[in-house]
């Protein structure tokens, strides 16, 4: 059991850290739904990585790194609402990879680990990646936290204070984009989005620092893992729903919970 | 005299082939308080905008002193109430490497009357709280101009005033050149030595009481605003308490009255 469960459960909290911080940011900045485009756009990028015949993992944070840069550009410029673009690229994305999947009738690519992630599956080769990742991931958000808390609070104080707004929004886009990509082992695509939200919002009723909420909010992506891997053990249930259903119940026995202080 | 601190010729903005802003040239020195009026959609925001970088001009030159340190009091701060950030926190996140001495940072903040605020989350605090919050965060890096976008808005009344001769004051410790949106004619002419006022280009600019006879402003506020601007004019050697009673004796000596 222990030779099972130990790199998946390993990854997974490895990955709940770095969700945690980067949850909180988007949050913060109500991104929740440019997390699901990047979501919905990493099924494409695992279905033109096969096309091209590179390496999966690759290919999507390659794929998801180019969208992510791209919608830096195309929101700052404006040209339609933001929510209207995101829903164009997110849907279309979701739908152009499935359709792309389902050509190949030999079916290279699991796709329900792809939908709803294969958390069971990861093994020691994959700890490599996970662990450079979150480290990288993590590493930039302690090396600018001070400029991107500022960018968040207000753009405009902070590019008057010598903050580098669109360098900020690029790092933030890039760094959410990666953590898509590796979370998308975990959850999958269509539940990576609550892996980043449900910690960090149940963090929120907690903090009083946005460093708190940054720390609760791994806390909290890591009981999930946890928890969600014990019911996935315990009742045979699908690994990753287990975990975003362990998340939600937190939040919301956490939200029932009557508040002591205001913070 | 006093030492220009920024200058600005034929600035021009467009947005969508609507000109913003168009040939509008200023000056601004330090120790002084320019104000910006105008009517709604004259641009006063876009031409701040501007200056402070945050807007690309389409025409026109910025010429600024070397290394001028600017600080800026935005409108409003729209913070989420997702984000748990308390006073103290929001003051610490605007401290730089040219962070006023300590005995003037001391000052300010019992100036602007926060201290008791510090352990609050910024989402409690009121209009008149958050502006004070948000003017002392603008000037923690001992700026050289300060550029305050509307800074009595959500204020009452009563805490308008104050909030004037606040920013008079923070002119009178530091030293540095003001440049203030606002919409009040009255107090605008009580704590201004200069009056721009914009209606997409520059109609008139003076010393309040040169403005208040411009036939221009008449155009645009009414003989009501220029009599907020006349009126001042036989009251400058007084000052009001937050009652409007005149306190004698008390009279700032940056202005330059007739």
């Amino acid at each position: 059991m222990i030779e099972l469960l130990l790199w998946p459960w390993l990854g997974g909290m490895l990955i709940a850290v770095a969700t945690g911080p980067l949850g909180a940011f988007v949050v913060w900045r109500r991104m929740a739904y440019f997390g699901d485009t990047l979501a919905h756009a990493a099924l494409l990028g695992v279905a033109l990585g096969w096309i091209l015949q590179i390496n999966l993992n690759l290919a999507v944070v390659l794929f998801c790194l180019l969208l992510a840069i791209l919608l830096s550009t195309l929101m700052y410029q404006r040209i339609i609402a933001t929510d209207t673009l995101l829903g164009i690229l997110s849907h279309s994305s979701l739908a152009i990879g499935l359709v792309i999947i389902s050509m190949f009738n030999d079916q290279p690519v699991d796709l329900m680990a792809m939908l709803f992630g294969d958390l069971l599956a990861l093994g020691i080769d994959d700890m490599a990646w996970i662990s450079i990742s979150v480290a990288l991931a993590l590493g930039v958000l302690a090396w600018f936290w001070r400029p991107l808390l500022s960018h968040t609070i207000c753009p405009e104080l902070a590019h008057v204070e010598g903050v580098n707004n669109n360098l900020m929004r690029t790092l933030l886009f890039v760094l959410i984009a990666m953590v898509i990509a590796i979370a998308m082992k975990v959850v999958g695509v269509l539940l990576i989005t609550s892996l980043l939200i449900i910690p960090a919002a149940s963090a929120r009723r907690l903090a009083s620092t946005p460093e708190q909420m940054a720390i609760w909010a791994s806390l909290f992506g890591c009981l999930a893992i946890t928890g969600g891997m014990s019911l996935s053990w315990y009742y045979d249930s699908p690994a990753g729903p287990s975990v975003v259903v362990v998340a939600s119940a937190t939040f919301f026995c956490l939200y029932l919970w009557p508040r002591q202080q205001p913070q | 005299m006093a030492e220009g601190i920024l200058s600005a010729r034929g600035l021009m903005v467009k947005r969508n082939r609507r000109k913003l802003i168009h040939d509008v040239s200023l000056d601004l020195q330090a120790g002084q308080i320019t104000t910006l009026i105008g009517p709604n959609g004259a641009g006063k925001s876009t031409l701040v905008r501007t200056l402070l970088g945050l807007q690309k001009a389409s025409a026109g030159t910025i010429t600024k002193r070397p290394d001028l340190r600017v600080g800026y009091m935005p409108q409003k701060l729209n913070l989420e109430s997702t984000l748990p950030l308390r006073v103290q926190r929001f003051i610490d996140l605007g401290l730089g490497k040219h962070r006023l001495p300590k005995n003037l940072l001391q000052a300010m903040f019992q100036a602007c009357r926060i201290e008791h605020l510090l352990t609050q989350p910024m989402q409690y605090l009121s209009g008149g709280e958050t502006q004070r919050v948000l003017l002392l965060r603008s000037l923690l890096n001992s700026p050289h101009l300060l550029i305050l976008d509307e800074p009595v808005q959500g204020v009452d009344i009563a805490g308008q005033a104050d909030m004037y001769q606040l920013i008079v004051n923070i002119r009178d410790q530091l030293g540095c050149g003001i440049l203030m949106i606002s919409h009040d004619l009255h107090m605008v002419a009580a704590a201004t030595d200069q009056v721009i006022c914009l209606n997409q280009h520059v109609c008139c600019s003076g010393h309040p009481q040169q403005v208040s006879q411009d036939p221009a402003i008449v155009e645009l506020f009414g003989n009501q605003g220029v009599s907020a601007l006349a009126v001042y004019n036989h009251q400058h050697n007084h000052h009001h308490d937050s009652q409007g009673t005149i306190i004698p004796g008390h009279h700032h000596g940056g202005c330059e009255h007739d």
